[in-house]
């Protein structure tokens, strides 16, 4: 843990505290309909267009079951668009490199888990999509369901905010503006800095380089069939193979990277995501993928405090995530750079920390950085294979999805998720001084407290349910790429990551074999559905519930919703679900096998 | 049912007007402009010598010829597989990671004429996440200058001197790390070689 480390951690927070008010007070105009923006020249023709031709009144407003209805039936339209430009890209253009059509069962998968902002991905990027595929099947849900998440939290705060109101906004409206005005705009400016940086953006084939120096590799020998031959002992033959050039990836990178961050959503266009040099080339381009993703969700708190006229509320939110933020870096930063004392034993300089998985350009610092914020976050992209952490390494991205993703959160989806949370706090409050609980004066009722539980439950029975059963299984045993309690943390991670909506992964899983056995792409698609919709639709309940409730006085017993001890309080929530509903867990995975490390034990 | 057709319209045009602009306008925008200021990244940061197109500034290459700078270990296809990256996802118990270190902690002593006892930089014995790092950390690079000056009969100074040129500093001094881009540095030695009489 050296000092460029606490520098650069210093830098990022101030960078985030920065730009929280203006882009805050941004989204206060963006999320109302008769907000007005610098843009507004530039924008408002398309957007009044756009109204017109989907047939839409944009001052009429919705309740919150039409809204939740408006967001399924968009989500189920774009889910299937997807899933039949992947099932026919063979037959579609932009496919320079001739990819296959994409097999049922992981265009189903990847389907599903793009349009819950999901992202996590069975297949590898650059050997299976077509540049059509990446920019239209993957990149509109990268935009729609980054909108849709920021459409439900505005929504969620209309029905606080409001009293006796049978409507909580339009949902065509919010994903029209979200788009036009936030995401579209900053996504221009924020590719071409990319591409700057060195990403890629052309539609060209893929370039064939000639290396400067031939290398002989080992690979299986095959017969005509393609089958790897084997010795009598069952050993696959090795054969030398000459490789005297390298295929440098191309495409419409850096469009893709930039809404990738930005709206939390994680799906790289490479199979090494965020490490591949092509879509993370600079540190500094690291820098502000980071920034990035924490961009929009940390200005959201400044939006809820803006919203409910109580600004200090919106920064005690802010401040409880900076908090679990931090503590995350710091536990993930000291493991990874305490590094594996059985490496150390071998003479490896243990100053170098962890360096397994992780690249050089990024070091240990930024990687444990980067792998906290994009599992605070729903976003999920890696810039170091989480699977190589060290236990308490990998327990930090792990535990962070398990609490819910509410620290900063992904794009809307942190800050409903937080509501929740703040919610069974006010409850939790209420029920130890013996008062009806209030929140901004609103009584919480036996209705409200059970939508908060549905939601905060149903992740929960997803996370362990799945896990169990793919544990116990042996499709589920085939996909593990480690043994002992290692192997057991990969189908917990995938299973926490889907659910969750994180889409990371403990990524030596093996989620789409090579036999096509379909149980992980289905189940992983199951557990993406549960973690998105089984959220937004209590949630929305709860919004719809305390709109249409009336106001009472706020009196001397109010529990006050701002301050240390409301961040105390909010805290305590938040680790006592997540400890008393995972810890027996996680027991069993990255703290067993911490200790087993500890100990010399190897599988 | 009125309302449902009503949505429905609703839901399929929208799909398609911002799927115009968000998958269509969107990355053709970035595309020119790209293409028009920065055309050399857009390209892939591609390195050519005598027209020919050797390699990429960003992706690392495989070299094991005693006479180049070595990268690290890749898990990238068969290695440095431009195609196929990705990493050994090898947790911290695992067996096989432990024999893989194992086995290039040998082969790293034997190539640069350490002793048995001494320590190697981390990111030379370990995979790296993409499997394609173009990087190798200043003492990786440091270690390796004897055996290449030897090699090219060049002095250890004039190695030393093009290691450092090769170096990719942090930004403002803080962000990020520092490391030597191999396929550089090799590109250069090559230079060296040929300028020599």
């Amino acid at each position: 843990m050296n000092q460029s480390g606490w520098l650069q951690l210093i830098l990022y927070v101030v960078l985030l505290v920065l730009i929280t008010k203006p882009l805050g007070l941004y989204l206060y105009q963006v999320l109302d309909v008769n907000g007005r923006t610098f843009l507004d020249p530039v924008i408002r023709p398309i957007e009044n267009i756009t109204y017109r031709f989907i047939r839409i009144d944009a001052r009429k407003e919705q309740g919150w079951i039409l809204y939740t209805a408006s967001m399924l039936l968009f989500s189920a339209v774009t889910a299937i668009f997807t899933y039949v430009l992947l099932r026919y890209q063979n037959l579609l253009p932009l496919n320079p490199q001739n990819m296959p059509a994409v097999v049922d069962h992981l265009a189903f998968n990847t389907a599903f888990s793009f349009t819950t902002n999901t992202n996590w991905q069975s297949y590898s990027g650059e050997s299976t999509m077509s540049y059509l595929s990446q920019m239209l099947a993957l990149v509109c849900h990268n935009f729609f369901s980054a909108a849709i998440g920021i459409a439900i939290a505005a929504a969620v705060v209309r029905g606080i905010v409001r009293h006796s109101s049978q409507t909580i906004g339009n949902f065509w409206v919010d994903l029209v503006r979200i788009n036009l005005y936030l995401l579209l705009p900053i996504c221009i400016i924020y590719a071409v800095f990319l591409v700057a940086q060195g990403i890629p953006q052309n539609f060209k084939p893929y370039d064939t380089a000639k290396v400067v120096e031939a290398q002989t590799v080992q690979v299986p020998k095959k017969d005509d069939a393609g089958n790897p031959v084997k010795d009598a002992k069952g050993n696959v033959i090795m054969v030398d193979q000459k490789v005297d050039t390298q295929s440098i990836v191309q495409g419409p990178i850096a469009s893709q990277i930039a809404i990738k961050m930005l709206g939390t959503n994680g799906g790289g266009y490479t199979n090494a995501n965020a490490a591949h040099p092509f879509e993370n080339p600079t540190p500094l381009s690291n820098l502000i993928q980071m920034l990035s993703i924490f961009a929009i969700p940390s200005a959201l708190t400044y939006y809820f405090g803006r919203m409910t006229k109580n600004q200090k509320h919106g920064w005690t939110v802010w401040g409880t995530m900076a908090i679990l933020f931090v503590a995350g870096t710091l536990v993930c930063w000291a493991a990874e750079s305490g590094g594996n004392p059985m490496v150390q034993h071998l003479g490896v300089d243990a100053s170098g920390g962890n360096m397994e998985g992780k690249e050089v350009r990024f070091g240990i610092f930024n990687s444990a950085l980067f792998a906290t914020i994009t599992t605070d976050a729903s976003c999920g992209a890696v810039n170091a294979m989480h699977d190589s952490f060290t236990p308490l390494g990998g327990f930090v991205p792990l535990f962070n999805i398990q609490l819910g993703e509410i620290v900063f959160g992904g794009v809307g989806s942190g800050l409903y998720g937080m509501i929740l949370f703040i919610v069974l706090a006010v409850f939790i409050a209420g029920l130890m001084v013996g008062r009806t609980p209030e929140y901004f004066g609103k009584k919480i009722e036996s209705y409200d407290v059970k939508m908060a539980s549905i939601a905060i439950l149903l992740m929960a029975f997803s996370i362990l349910g799945f896990s169990g059963w793919a544990a116990l299984t042996p499709w589920g045993q085939a996909g593990v790429n480690n043994n002992g309690p290692h192997g057991l943390s990969e189908i917990f991670y995938a299973y926490s990551s889907c659910t969750g909506n994180n889409g990371s992964a403990f990524a030596g899983l093996t989620a789409n074999p090579s036999n096509n056995d379909p149980h992980y792409d289905i189940t992983l698609a199951f557990a993406t559905l549960i973690g998105r919709y089984g959220i937004i639709i209590p949630v929305m309940a709860l919004a719809g519930s305390l709109g249409r409730k009336k106001l009472v006085a706020t009196g001397a017993g109010t529990f006050p919703v701002t301050g240390p001890l409301f961040i105390i309080l909010l805290i305590g929530t938040i680790l006592l679900v997540g400890a008393l509903t995972f810890l027996p867990a996680l027991t069993l995975t990255p703290i067993l096998e911490h200790f087993l490390m500890l100990n010399g034990k190897l599988f | 049912m009125k309302i449902f057709v009503k949505e429905l319209w609703t839901a399929l045009s929208s799909t398609v007007v911002l799927c115009c602009v968000l998958c269509g306008v969107y990355p053709v925008i970035v595309w020119g402009l790209g293409q028009l200021l920065f055309s050399h990244q857009a390209n892939g940061s591609l390195v050519q010598v005598n027209g020919q197109i050797v390699g990429s500034e960003l992706i690392g290459q495989g070299f094991s010829g005693a006479k180049y700078f070595h990268p690290r270990p890749s898990d990238a296809g068969t290695g440095y597989d431009g195609g196929n990256s990705g990493a050994s996802n090898l947790g911290p118990t695992s067996q096989k990671l432990i024999d893989g270190i194992k086995a290039n902690l040998v082969a790293y002593r034997q190539e640069n004429g350490l002793p048995e006892s001494a320590v190697v930089p981390a990111d030379a014995v370990t995979a790296s996440g993409s499997g394609l790092d173009p990087h190798i950390s200043v003492e990786n690079a440091r270690l390796q200058i004897a055996r290449v000056a030897k090699v090219r009969s060049l002095s250890e100074e004039v190695i030393r001197s093009a290691v450092e040129r090769a170096i990719d500093r942090p930004f403002l001094g803080i962000g990020g790390e520092a490391g030597v881009n191999v396929l550089k540095l090799n590109l250069e030695l090559e230079t060296l070689a040929q300028k020599k009489p």
